[in-house]
């Protein structure tokens, strides 16, 4: 008896635990929820994987002068919409405009600002 | 042995084994960020699209994109104006002070190869040998190299992509145009 419930709970505990190993998100996916749910929308979520493949790194974070950090560059749709920040691309021309909220706004409701990990690391360190 | 141990090594071999034959990946709808329920979803790109026909590498986001922009799999743009081509810098910089572990190459290429100058110099690092005390504790907490390695870059588990030279082993430093020895 005590053998079958010891097997029982490594059984839970195996699927628990490769169950999270299955939940991660993509490596450098941003999370950027500072105001997103205070303002009713869901968070963003920023697929930073699908921008390097079209852009090097200094077109955004040079020009454009967007801060590596997630959550510090006091992002708001209004400045979006005067051409700062994804609004420098996402105009309607070079990307598709901000009139699809929900391309962009697709978090699930309660997520943190951050980056996300991989299926290596869970991410950029418990910092 | 306790059960959450038992339960340790058998989820660590369970995932090994099933990773070997499932898709890297994570569809959106199933990454535990995205909501699944909205409808936006299946007009975004998939991961395993734009990752999976990409040069495979083993950590981050299973790409080594070093060798992917080196192959001209993708041709990332460089200025949003214009046809600005990088600036590539043929530089290697060997940190020594890294015992007990390998010492520390930084290669120039690959870096200028992905952005310009303006990225780390002179906000990030110093362009002076010497000038910057660079440690593992700093760049765990996300500065340094640990601004984008750990984040967005290769992560910070992949300890001998960088340690990649051991003090008695000259043939392996690098054959490099330039080579600075760098004190810390």
């Amino acid at each position: 008896m005590n053998q079958l419930r010891k097997f029982r709970r490594i059984v839970f505990l195996t699927i628990v635990l490769s169950s999270a190993a299955y939940s991660w998100a993509e490596y450098a996916d941003v999370i950027i929820n500072n105001r997103a749910e205070e303002e009713g929308v869901a968070p963003v979520i920023y697929p930073h994987w699908f921008h390097r493949i079209r852009y090097q790194c200094s077109v955004c974070h040079v020009e454009l002068g967007i801060k590596m950090k997630a959550g510090g560059n006091g992002i708001t749709m209004d400045r979006i919409t005067r051409g700062e920040f994804c609004g420098a691309c996402h105009d309607g021309e070079i990307a598709w405009s901000v009139e699809n909220c929900d391309y962009c706004h697709s978090g699930q409701a309660g997520l943190e600002t951050g980056i996300k990990g991989g299926h290596e690391t869970l991410g950029p360190g418990i910092y | 042995m306790k059960p959450i141990f038992a339960a340790l090594i058998f989820g660590t071999i369970f995932v090994f084994v099933s990773s070997l034959g499932l898709s890297q990946w994570k569809r959106l709808k199933d990454d535990n960020l995205h909501d699944p329920s909205n409808p936006a979803l299946s007009l975004l790109q998939e991961p395993q699209d734009a990752l999976g026909v990409l040069q495979y590498g083993n950590a981050g986001n299973s790409v080594d994109w070093v060798a992917a922009l080196q192959l001209g799999e993708i041709s990332p743009r460089a200025s949003l104006h214009g046809d600005l081509e990088p600036e590539v810098l043929d530089l290697d910089v060997v940190m020594t002070q890294t015992y007990p572990l390998a010492h520390v190459i930084f290669p120039h290429t690959p870096h200028t190869e992905w952005m310009s100058c303006e990225m780390c110099h002179e906000e990030i690092f110093v362009s002076k040998i010497g000038a910057n005390q660079i440690n593992m504790g700093a760049i765990l907490e996300g500065e340094y190299c640990g601004i984008c390695h750990g984040a967005v870059s290769f992560p910070l588990t992949e300890c001998d992509r960088c340690h990649s030279v051991r003090s008695d082993d000259q043939r392996r430093m690098p054959a490099s145009g330039a080579v600075i020895e760098h004190p810390r």
